[in-house]
């Protein structure tokens, strides 16, 4: 009957660790929580799925009509309203990513006072719901792709995934960091908000970075999502490239946030139950 | 000997009053601290400590069941709270070998939102059961619960028992080989807590380890072999779980199971001297606990002083709260006066009579002086014992496991003709 595991119970150590294994172990468990928040996101929502579509769109109008048509952002080579749209999804994604892994220990406290299994399943399952959506707003940028005959250049296309890779490690790092961070300041809850006003702003959602100043644009590239979203555009609609230098910032800041906020969080898991 | 399946080994665990309070606190409140603190308006923070556990070691082997008890705040979840690795330990380390599963609170997770079945696929996750498993399960899982007709319906819309039984019949069926187990039964109703006693039993046999916390010490005493007593985080006593149990009840009502007096403090009169008290078993032995299927008795020594009155010794006996009877002496010697001398007289009380739980004794040594009773010599809560049913089936419990209510438990005979 014996599976041979054994558990070792000890005083936590402050060091980080990354237990991939065990990580590997709980799988299951991620998808389940993963399908989870899939399956509530809808539930007793008339328009269900479609809010998937609808929010993007609705934000991306406002965009193109304020920016677009008052302000006369520049667009460089491609249509305004792809441009828009191509920077609304991600940018969606990531906000969505944000608050929901920012969040997810508080709102999975029972579960973190009750079971045990690694505290970083929660803000990484908080990571790929919202992927979900953003894969159900894809036809939305497909649709403009073809009523503006913009369609991908070629093998940038194989970028698509690298730049919403990084969306994702950058959400996640963040949310390593703001979630521990919330169980003890629950400040966390009001401060996401206002950043995500900003960083639409800031990250090149509704104008092509590369018509902004030169020194501005790499003031910009320590924004991952600056990086993220001009690989995207690059990627989807033939978009001119990034400064390959920009994005290796945006990278490099992207990899610092993440496995900051990894090594934060890790550090501080073993109280959580505690201080939560 | 059995192979060790939990070993602990001074695990101790330090909360910080100072800690708890901060946890609502807000960002400002703590920078605004830190600020004081460098201009010196404001001393470093004193915490107080406390230690919610202390060096705690035992060895559990495999197949056991060991029950936790102990008052509010003893340490008994704090202790499980470790073992299931919630939180970690201050000190001291734990190993733990095979496959854990634990069950802090039944439903763990359950979303309003989810139909039933959504949620057993989603507490089964969270428990850690495989969806093989749980796929393989669902049907008796269902049936267990006696909701299967509403499990489609989302949970919201059940009533808190619905919600219950589901919930435990999810933890019924996970069939970890470690079952760490807190204060689950206090849930549902009566009848339902009795079905899922008897499972807990099911567990019990089938070779699992158990460590099982509950204030309800009645299904502690049933349910594990053996017992720790905690108290102000530390294990004041382990053994076996009849005797743990009656300790525990004895202590928490500050009786014992016996009772005896100095010469010069023995309560007496100018008649009679009581020496002592005790609850014995049929050999004679001092009991802290009694076989439900055994005489327990009620042994009063004493001297009588001078020639008086016939001495009548007598017995009020209570148990769960309420006076079971009384009963005195009315053989042969307490119609004979009484004559000065050392004498030791014992009530037994049958076996196959009293109810499980713990039983006060009053004693009393009466004479009577018509119409009343007079008491020479009458002491409240004298002793002490616990009674255990060892679940043979043998007693008027036959199999059944759950809730037995009553003050007395009478093993009566049962004529049944088919007509």
């Amino acid at each position: 009957m014996r599976s041979g595991r054994t558990f070792v119970i000890k005083p936590a150590s402050r060091a980080p660790h990354l237990d991939i294994s065990e990580l590997w172990h709980y799988r299951e468990l991620l998808q389940t929580l993963v399908w989870r928040d899939v399956v509530v996101r809808y539930k007793q929502t008339f328009l269900g799925v479609a809010w998937a579509i609808l929010v993007p769109v609705f934000t991306a109008t406002v965009y193109i009509i304020v920016f677009g048509k008052f302000a006369n952002f520049p667009a460089g080579e491609v249509p305004y309203p792809s441009l828009v749209i191509a920077g609304v999804l991600p940018m969606q994604y990531f906000a969505s990513s944000l608050t929901a892994s920012s969040l997810s220990l508080a709102a999975n406290l029972q579960l973190v006072t009750k079971v045990y299994f690694p505290r970083a399943l929660l803000p990484l399952a908080a990571v790929v719901v919202p992927m979900i959506d953003f894969i159900v707003g894809l036809p939305v940028l497909i649709f403009l792709m073809w009523l503006y005959g913009t369609w991908p250049g070629g093998p940038e296309l194989l970028l698509a995934p690298f730049a919403m890779a990084l969306a994702m490690i950058t959400a996640l790092g963040a949310g390593f960091l703001l979630s521990a961070l919330n169980v003890r300041y629950r400040d966390v809850r009001y401060m996401i908000p206002v950043f995500l006003q900003v960083l639409p702003l800031l990250s090149g959602v509704m104008y092509a970075v590369e018509e902004i100043p030169t020194k501005w644009q790499w003031i910009l590239a320590f924004n991952p999502m600056t990086a993220v979203i001009a690989n995207w555009r690059w990627a989807m609609l033939d978009a001119s490239a990034p400064n390959p230098g920009q994005t290796a910032v945006g990278v490099a800041v992207a990899l610092v946030v993440f496995f900051g906020g990894l090594a934060i969080f890790r550090s501080s898991e073993p109280r959580f139950a505690d201080t939560i | 000997m059995a192979a060790i399946a939990i070993e602990a080994d001074s695990l101790s665990k330090r909360y910080r009053i100072g800690e708890l309070q901060a946890a609502y606190g807000t960002l400002r409140e703590s920078m605004s601290h830190t600020a004081k603190r460098f201009t010196g308006q404001e001393h470093r923070r004193g915490y107080e400590e406390i230690w919610a556990l202390r060096d705690v070691s035992f060895q559990l082997e495999e197949g056991k069941a060991l029950g936790l008890i102990g008052r509010n705040g003893a340490g008994k979840s704090t202790l499980l709270k470790i073992l299931t690795r919630i939180t970690t330990p201050t000190a001291g380390r734990a190993e733990i070998r095979g496959r854990v599963g634990s069950l802090l609170e039944v439903g763990t997770g359950f979303h309003p939102e989810l139909t039933g079945r959504e949620n057993v696929f989603l507490n089964g996750a969270i428990l850690g059961m495989k969806r093989r498993e749980i796929q393989v399960k669902m049907p008796e899982i269902a049936e267990f619960s006696g909701v299967e007709k509403f499990l489609d319906t989302p949970v919201k819309r059940y009533s808190s028992g619905m919600h219950v039984r589901l919930a435990f019949s999810v933890a019924a069926h996970f069939e970890p080989e470690i079952m760490l187990v807190d204060e689950v039964l206090s849930v549902g109703d009566a009848e339902f807590q009795a079905r899922c006693l008897g499972r807990m039993e099911d567990i019990n046999t089938t070779g699992r380890t158990v460590v099982f916390v509950s204030h309800q010490v009645q299904s502690v005493a049933q349910l594990c072999d053996r017992v720790l007593l905690m108290d102000e985080g530390r294990i004041v006593r382990d053994g076996e779980s009849a005797e743990v149990v009656a300790h525990y009840l004895q202590s928490a009502t500050g009786t014992s199971s016996s009772q005896a007096w100095v010469a010069e403090e023995e309560p007496g009169d100018d008649l009679v001297s009581l020496h002592s008290v005790r609850a014995v078993r049929g050999d004679g032995e001092t009991a802290d606990y009694a076989d439900v299927r055994e005489p327990v008795g009620i042994e009063m020594a004493y001297s009588v002083l001078r020639d008086g009155p016939p001495i009548l010794p007598k017995i009020k006996v209570v148990a769960g709260g309420q006076i079971a009877f009384n009963a005195m002496d009315v053989g042969p010697r307490s119609k004979e006066p009484s004559r000065p001398g050392e004498y030791v007289a014992t009530a037994w009380i049958p076996g196959n009579f009293l109810n499980e739980g713990l039983v006060t004794v009053d004693a009393a040594l009466c004479s009577i002086d018509s119409p009343k009773l007079h008491h020479h010599v009458s002491i409240h809560e004298a002793v002490s014992f616990h009674v255990q049913d060892p679940l043979e089936g043998d007693s008027s419990r036959g199999m059944f496991t759950g809730q037995w209510r009553g003050v007395v438990r009478p093993l009566l005979d049962w004529t049944t003709k088919e007509l």
